[in-house]
């Protein structure tokens, strides 16, 4: 059929062309009809089926009608939760779909589909209309005696009040918002020398000789739980992890010597990236990890960073044994625990 | 649309009450609103006609689902952070200490019918808000609609899409479980990473320390009134310029910068829009019956100590987290005393900061490439615009390796990898990927570009297989129509534009003279690499070849070739 091919040069040098360009063969006058455009038949089925769908959508509501009314909600009962949740959420969704599937349905088979065409007008302003609107304000400058040049005073006291107007609702409300600004509360936490080690959630204390080498303990300061106000701040800032580690492991870092007791050493628990508890303990290597993002700290080696986000170690909180076997505090953390900030080493 | 009744046809009395009552009502009306011309200009305005246009109709229905369940969310919720032990139905809970916010929020779950259902869809249409928001940005993006007129509009989406990621933060952490309380304890930590003034927003917000008293009460009011206004008050002002400036139209025969071919408000868009509402609601009513979402009964009670590995944000944010995984720890440095805790400060502020700077700005970014000031209402097809097309999937593939290493426990997990080596390679991937995703997306655009050219100068292929007396075998080329020809004819050719010349007439170096090299050089980094578009010279001498070498063969074999069919 090579014809075919030599047919095209004098079909396209007739058409779609002029000055050496292509011209816009235009919006198509031939529409393609739908088979609901020809066939009464299947116009007629359309309209059954859009009827059908809006029928759904009447079976659904129904149905999560039923659902609600039938529901269990003594809430201990999981199972019907489920099952209400279920017949609900599925009532709606069909009452919803069945409208809407219906309607899009009516639209793509029986709605007329021809393609109409409506003029744009460029969004610029006529020239005219530009001067009109430049004389209107022309004229209501020379109406306020604050024309070009004129009047300097009011115009500029009337910006700087404007300006600053704002300032007595802002400062107030902004100054109230931190309550009292105690930001070096940032820097310590409820550890004193001789508090507690105690056991988290419970509060039991810890004795040195419950602590066996590999365990791992969480840890929050005695008297936590009886505070009355500021619990869950102080808690955020002073748990502990309490691990035991065999003393030969153990790598006491310069100047801490006294601050573990027999291979137990106790770290403060919020990463120092971001704040995450660094829970997670692999006993094997005595690794530390943040499950947040991922921060290593190596726990014989005075908690190093050994990989992740993080810069710095975790504090260590300095520890010995009192009269009675308890493991207590020697004293707070000695620089402030958890995330970097500005002013933090000052 | 009252048919006025005229004497040919008997209306039965009830249709013509019916009309009495319609024609007294709008006339009602009219007399005091004008709503006459105001429905003359709207009933039949032409809408163009693609599935692509309905990805920001997602948007909006999906934030109407949000109104509709967030109202009746509110009916249960107690946005409180006082203390409570919980005495409710759910055995694992019991005597458990937990906040007010959270108690509430298993009571609703539990206790109040379709309160779990309402949680569930409230929380689904959260995240498909969110993701058809980002999705409607990235067609716009590579379509190229944010050109003039619309870069303003582009700008009040954009401002959507940032004040979706903050109602899906404010809503996800209402709950006050072990989940987004630990969520808000690193954004604490990411606002405390701010130099000068970070200890003190962070003591601003949470009213004193964290997670103080104040804060779930503070959240609420944002996230059920200042974001949802500020967001309907936003999607107003996007509808009115969709409207002002008349939709966008794909290229195609008759379709000009001049008008928009399509379907007209009413009746078709009104069926099929307001339809497409019904399906979104329907849509988002199953997902919350059927998939489990944010079981905070199963998390517990937001407590400081305890945490889970495996935990993820809702995917809006995970591109932040990955970027607060990825960013190596040596980053932090002290200076004069002072802590600057560049390893967060980089991936939770700046990077954020630059890359919705970039999006924020694109539209302008492009036109100092263009140095075009004319309207665009047809649309680019993505090839077309292979620069463009590179830069958005690069960014994509950028913000993709984040939220891969945003979820790197679980990648590692899945395919066995060390989680320490993936964050590694991520790494490197970061840099890497989006520069060779943006060449081999520009090399794949003119590719394409250069199958339409082929296209429109040889026809396309029919798969019919023909025979020549000779031997030969040919395949038979079927021309174009003048309509699939003009859509792969009609784009713009946009070429580097020379910003000005360097030195005024007496040589002496103008003004701004730096600015405009930068102009010409990132001109030259859109539009050197071109494919252009065929023109109707090139056509008539393709076509001569053929007719030339069939001329030819008929010459050397003046026999029938109809006969030699394969």
């Amino acid at each position: 059929m090579s014809t075919d091919n030599g047919s095209i040069a004098s079909e396209t040098h007739g058409s779609g062309v002029a000055d050496g360009e292509f011209v816009d063969p235009g919006v198509p006058a031939a529409h393609r009809p739908r088979r609901a455009d020809v066939d009464p038949k299947a116009a007629r089925k359309a309209e059954v089926q859009v009827a059908a769908m809006f029928g759904v959508s009447i079976l659904g509501t129904v149905l999560a009608i039923y659902g609600y009314v039938t529901s269990d909600a003594s809430g201990d009962d999981l199972a019907a939760v489920q099952r209400t949740t279920m017949l609900m959420g599925i009532g709606i969704c069909l009452a919803m779909l069945g409208v809407g599937v219906g309607a899009i349905h009516w639209a793509k088979t029986l709605m007329r589909d021809h393609d109409m065409v409506e003029e744009r007008h460029a969004l610029r302003s006529s020239d005219e209309a530009r001067a009109g609107a430049i004389e209107k304000l022309k004229d209501g400058a020379t109406d306020s005696g604050v024309g070009v040049g004129r009047r300097g005073l009011l115009k500029g006291s009337v910006l700087a009040a404007l300006l600053i107007a704002p300032l007595s609702v802002l400062v107030p409300a902004v100054g109230n918002l931190g309550g009292d600004w105690n930001v070096s509360n940032f820097k310590h936490t409820m550890w004193r020398k001789g508090t507690r080690l105690t056991k988290d959630p419970d509060g039991t204390p810890i004795k040195a000789s419950d602590v066996t080498i590999g365990s791992v303990f969480h840890v929050i300061p005695e008297g936590l739980n009886e505070l009355e106000h500021g619990k869950i701040e102080e808690k955020a800032k002073a748990v502990v992890l309490l691990v035991r580690l065999d003393p030969r492991d153990l790598n006491i870092q310069p100047g801490r010597e006294d601050w573990s007791f027999d291979g137990i050493i106790a770290y403060s628990k919020i990463c120092t990236h971001v704040g995450c508890p660094v829970a997670l303990y692999e006993q094997q290597t005595h690794h530390l990890l943040c499950p947040c993002h991922q921060s290593t700290f190596d726990v014989a080696n005075g908690a190093k960073v050994i990989f992740g986000p993080a810069k710095r170690p975790l504090p260590q909180l300095p520890i010995m044994v009192d009269d009675e076997g308890y493991i207590v505090a020697k004293d707070d953390f000695n620089e402030p625990i958890g995330p970097s900030f500005w002013e933090r080493l000052k | 649309m009252t048919t006025p009744p005229t004497g040919t046809v008997s209306a039965s009395p009830s249709t013509s009450r019916l009309n009495r009552a319609a024609g007294g009502t709008a006339n009602y009306l009219d007399e005091r609103t004008s709503i006459g011309a105001f429905t003359k200009f709207m009933a039949r305005k032409i809408f163009p006609d693609h599935w692509s246009f309905m990805l920001g109709e997602i948007a909006l229905y999906s934030f109407v689902v949000l109104l509709l369940s967030g109202v009746i969310l509110t009916a249960f919720f107690v946005p409180s952070m006082d203390i409570v032990h919980y005495e409710g139905g759910l055995e694992q809970l019991k005597g458990q200490e937990m906040s007010k916010a959270f108690e509430s929020t298993v009571h609703m779950s539990f206790e109040v019918p379709g309160g779990l259902l309402m949680r569930q869809i409230h929380h689904w249409a959260a995240l498909i808000f969110t993701a058809s928001i980002v999705t409607h940005m990235a067609r716009i993006f590579f379509t190229g609609a944010f050109r003039k007129p619309r870069e303003l509009n582009w700008l009040v989406g954009f401002t959507l899409m940032i004040m979706s990621l903050a109602a899906g933060f404010t809503g996800y952490s209402l709950p006050d479980d072990v989940l987004s309380g630990n969520g808000l304890r690193i954004i604490d930590g990411v606002i405390k990473s701010i130099p000068l003034i970070g200890e003190y927003i962070s003591y601003g917000l949470f009213g004193g320390e964290f997670p103080g008293e104040v804060l779930i009460p503070r959240m609420f009011t944002a996230h059920i009134l200042l974001i949802p206004g500020i967001i309907l008050a936003l999607v107003a002002l996007h509808l009115f310029l969709v409207f002002l400036h008349k939709h966008t139209q794909y290229p195609g025969p008759g379709r000009t910068d001049k008008n928009v071919v399509g379907l007209p408000l009413f009746p078709v868009y009104t069926a099929k829009a307001g339809g497409f509402f019904f399906v979104v609601f329907g849509v988002i009513a199953l997902l919350g019956a059927v998939f489990q979402i944010n079981p905070v009964w199963n998390y517990g009670p937001y407590d400081p100590s305890p945490v889970s590995a495996g935990t993820q944000p809702d995917w809006y944010m995970l591109f932040i987290d990955g970027g607060l995984r990825i960013m190596p720890g040596l980053f932090e440095v002290v200076i004069g005393g002072y802590t600057l805790s560049l390893n967060v400060l980089i991936p939770a502020v700046v990077l954020p900061g630059l890359f919705f700077g970039f999006l924020a700005l694109y539209p302008w970014i492009e036109a100092w490439a263009t140095g075009d000031r004319g309207e665009k209402h047809v649309l680019d097809r993505p090839r077309n615009a292979p620069v463009r097309t590179g830069l958005g999937v690069a960014l994509i593939t950028f913000y993709v390796v984040l939220v891969l290493e945003g979820s790197n426990d679980i990648v590692a997990n899945l395919f066995r990898l060390s989680i320490n080596d993936l964050t590694i390679m991520f790494r490197f991937a970061v840099f890497l990927l989006p520069i060779a995703a943006f060449w081999i997306t520009k090399r794949i655009a003119m590719g394409l570009q250069r199958k339409d050219h082929e296209l429109v100068l040889h026809g396309a292929e029919t798969g019919r297989i023909v025979r020549f007396e000779s031997g030969e075998y040919i395949e038979v080329h079927e021309p174009l129509t003048d309509e699939e020809r003009w859509v792969l004819v009609s784009y713009e050719n946009l070429k580097p534009h020379e910003f000005g010349v360097e030195t005024n007439d007496f040589g002496v170096r103008r003004k701004g003279a730096r600015w405009r090299r930068f102009k010409t050089a990132w001109s030259r980094f859109y539009f050197e690499d071109r494919v252009e578009p065929v023109t109707p010279a090139e056509l008539a001498e393709a076509h001569e070849h053929h007719a030339a070498e069939v001329e030819a063969k008929k010459n050397a074999e003046p026999r029938d070739h109809g006969a030699s069919h394969a």
